[in-house]
C-alpha cells in the first residue's frame, strides 16, 4: 500500500465516527479519509473515548491533501454541518493534526462554522499524551522528523512510480547493445544490452535505495549531488571489480551512465522527503538535469562506440 | 537525531514583524520549528529549515506571513516545465 500499489483507491467514507463510547463532552479529532491514515489513528486512540471527523480528502493522506486544498477549510466546515457535529457535541472544538495546517486556515474555520480548531500532534501516536496534558504539544509532538528507518520505508516508492520507465530504458539498451560491426546481432544485444541493463539497475538501487538510506551523511546539500556521488562510488566499485576487463568505452559509459541515473533518481526522491523547499528543488534540478542528460549522452555514445 | 539541512538562502518565506499580532499560531504549526514566540512578536529562528509548505502564512491571521508554497517533487516539477501547469501530485502516480 504504502509503496504506491493500488493506493489511489483506498478510501474510508466521510462522516462522523466513534472510537470507544463517546460523549458530547468527548474531543473530536479531524482525519482524512486515507484508510491507511484513518487506521494508525484510530490504532493509537483505541483505549479513549473520542469522536473521529473524517473528511474527504480522496483518499490522500493529511498532508499531501493539505498541500493541494483538498484537506481544506472548505471541506471541514461543510463536513461539520454535513454531520450536524454541533448536535452531536456540546464544546466548540475540533483537533486538527499539526500537518493538515498547510491547508486549513484555522480562523476561516471559525468563522466558517463556529468551532475553534485546535492543531493536534504531527503523529497520531502522541495523540493520548497530548489530550491527557490539557491539548498541549512538547516541542517534539510538533516537529517532522525523518529517520534512517522512515526514509527506508519509503525507498520503494521511486522504483514503483518509475517502473514503466524502467522497462522502456531495458528495451532501449537491449537495442543499442546489439548494434555493432554486424550492424545488429541479437547475441551481442543479450550480452552487451544485458550487462547496460545490470548498470541501469545498479543505477537505480544506488539513487532510489542507497542514497535515501545513506542521505544525511552523503556530502552536499542538493539530493542530485548526494545520488551522484553514491552513484559514482557504486560504478567505481564496479569498475575495480572487473578490473579493466571491460575496455575504455564501456568503463566511461558505466561510470557516467551510473552516476546520472543515481543522480536523477535522488532527485525525485524530494518528493518523498520532510524537509526540501520546492524553490530548492527547482533551483537544483535546473542545475542538475542538463548534466544529467549530458553524461548519459556520452554514456551512450562510448556505449556504442565500444560495440564496434 | 541527525539534522537534515537543504539548499541554503533560497526559500520565499516572507514576514513583516510589525502586521504581527503574537497569535503565536505560525510557531504551532510550523513543522520545522522557524517561528518561534519571542515575547509578543513571532520571530524567525532559522530560514533556511523552511519547507515552504505554507502552514504559518495560511494560518496567520494578519497576512503577516507570505511564502511562495507549492508541490517540491521532481516530477510534478517536470510535469509543469513541459505542461506549463502549476505543479501537482497528480501528475505521477498519485503519490507526492
Amino acid at each position: 500500500m504504502r509503496w504506491g500499489l493500488g493506493r489511489n483507491h483506498y478510501a474510508v467514507t466521510p462522516g462522523l465516527y466513534a472510537v470507544g463510547t463517546p460523549s458530547a463532552e468527548s474531543p473530536v479529532l479531524v482525519s482524512a479519509n486515507y484508510k491507511l491514515s484513518f487506521d494508525i489513528l484510530r490504532r493509537e486512540v483505541a483505549k479513549l473515548d473520542v469522536w473521529v471527523l473524517v473528511i474527504d480528502t480522496k483518499g490522500i493522506n493529511v498532508w499531501c491533501a493539505a498541500g493541494k486544498g483538498t484537506f481544506g477549510t472548505d471541506e471541514i466546515t461543510s463536513r461539520v454541518m454535513a454531520t450536524k457535529l454541533s448536535e452531536v457535541v456540546s464544546h466548540k472544538e475540533l483537533i486538527v493534526p499539526q500537518l493538515g495546517a498547510p491547508g486549513i486556515a484555522a480562523h476561516e474555520v471559525k468563522k466558517g462554522c463556529g468551532f475553534k480548531v485546535t492543531y493536534g500532534p504531527v503523529r497520531a501516536e502522541d495523540l493520548p499524551a497530548f489530550l491527557s496534558a490539557g491539548k498541549q504539544a512538547t516541542t517534539d509532538m510538533r516537529r517532522v522528523t525523518f529517520s534512517t528507518l522512515e526514509r527506508f520505508i519509503l525507498t520503494p516508492v521511486e522504483i514503483t512510480i518509475l517502473w514503466k520507465k524502467i522497462l522502456w530504458a531495458m528495451l532501449v539498451l537491449f537495442l543499442l547493445g546489439g548494434i555493432g560491426p554486424d550492424i545488429f546481432s541479437l547475441t551481442t544485444a543479450w550480452s552487451r544490452g544485458g550487462n547496460a541493463i545490470v548498470v541501469g539497475f545498479a543505477g537505480v538501487i544506488a539513487g532510489a535505495v542507497i542514497t535515501p538510506t545513506l542521505l544525511p551523511w552523503l556530502p552536499g546539500k542538493a539530493f542530485a549531488l548526494k545520488g551522484a556521488v553514491t552513484g559514482a562510488a557504486v560504478s567505481l566499485l564496479a569498475l575495480i571489480g572487473f578490473s579493466g576487463q571491460l575496455g575504455f568505452g564501456n568503463a566511461l559509459a558505466t561510470l557516467l551512465a551510473l552516476t546520472a541515473v543515481s543522480s536523477f533518481i535522488a532527485m525525485n526522491f524530494t518528493g518523498s522527503s520532510t524537509y526540501t523547499s520546492p524553490t530548492g528543488v527547482e533551483l537544483e534540478m535546473r542545475q542538475a538535469i542538463p548534466l544529467q542528460l549530458a553524461a548519459l549522452l556520452v554514456a551512450g555514445v562510448a556505449f556504442i562506440w565500444a560495440g564496434f | 537525531m541527525v539534522e537534515h539541512r537543504y539548499l541554503e538562502g533560497v526559500v520565499t518565506l516572507e514576514y513583516d514583524e510589525p502586521t504581527c499580532i503574537g497569535c503565536g499560531m505560525c510557531a504551532i504549526v510550523c513543522p520545522h520549528a522557524v517561528f518561534i514566540m519571542d515575547g509578543k512578536k513571532a520571530a524567525i529562528t532559522d530560514r533556511d529549515r523552511c519547507m515552504e509548505c505554507g502552514a504559518c502564512a495560511k494560518n496567520c491571521p494578519v497576512e503577516a506571513i507570505s511564502v511562495d508554497a507549492g508541490v517540491g517533487c521532481a516530477s510534478a516539477i517536470i510535469y509543469s516545465w513541459l505542461t506549463g501547469e502549476e505543479p501537482s501530485c497528480d501528475c505521477a502516480s498519485g503519490g507526492c
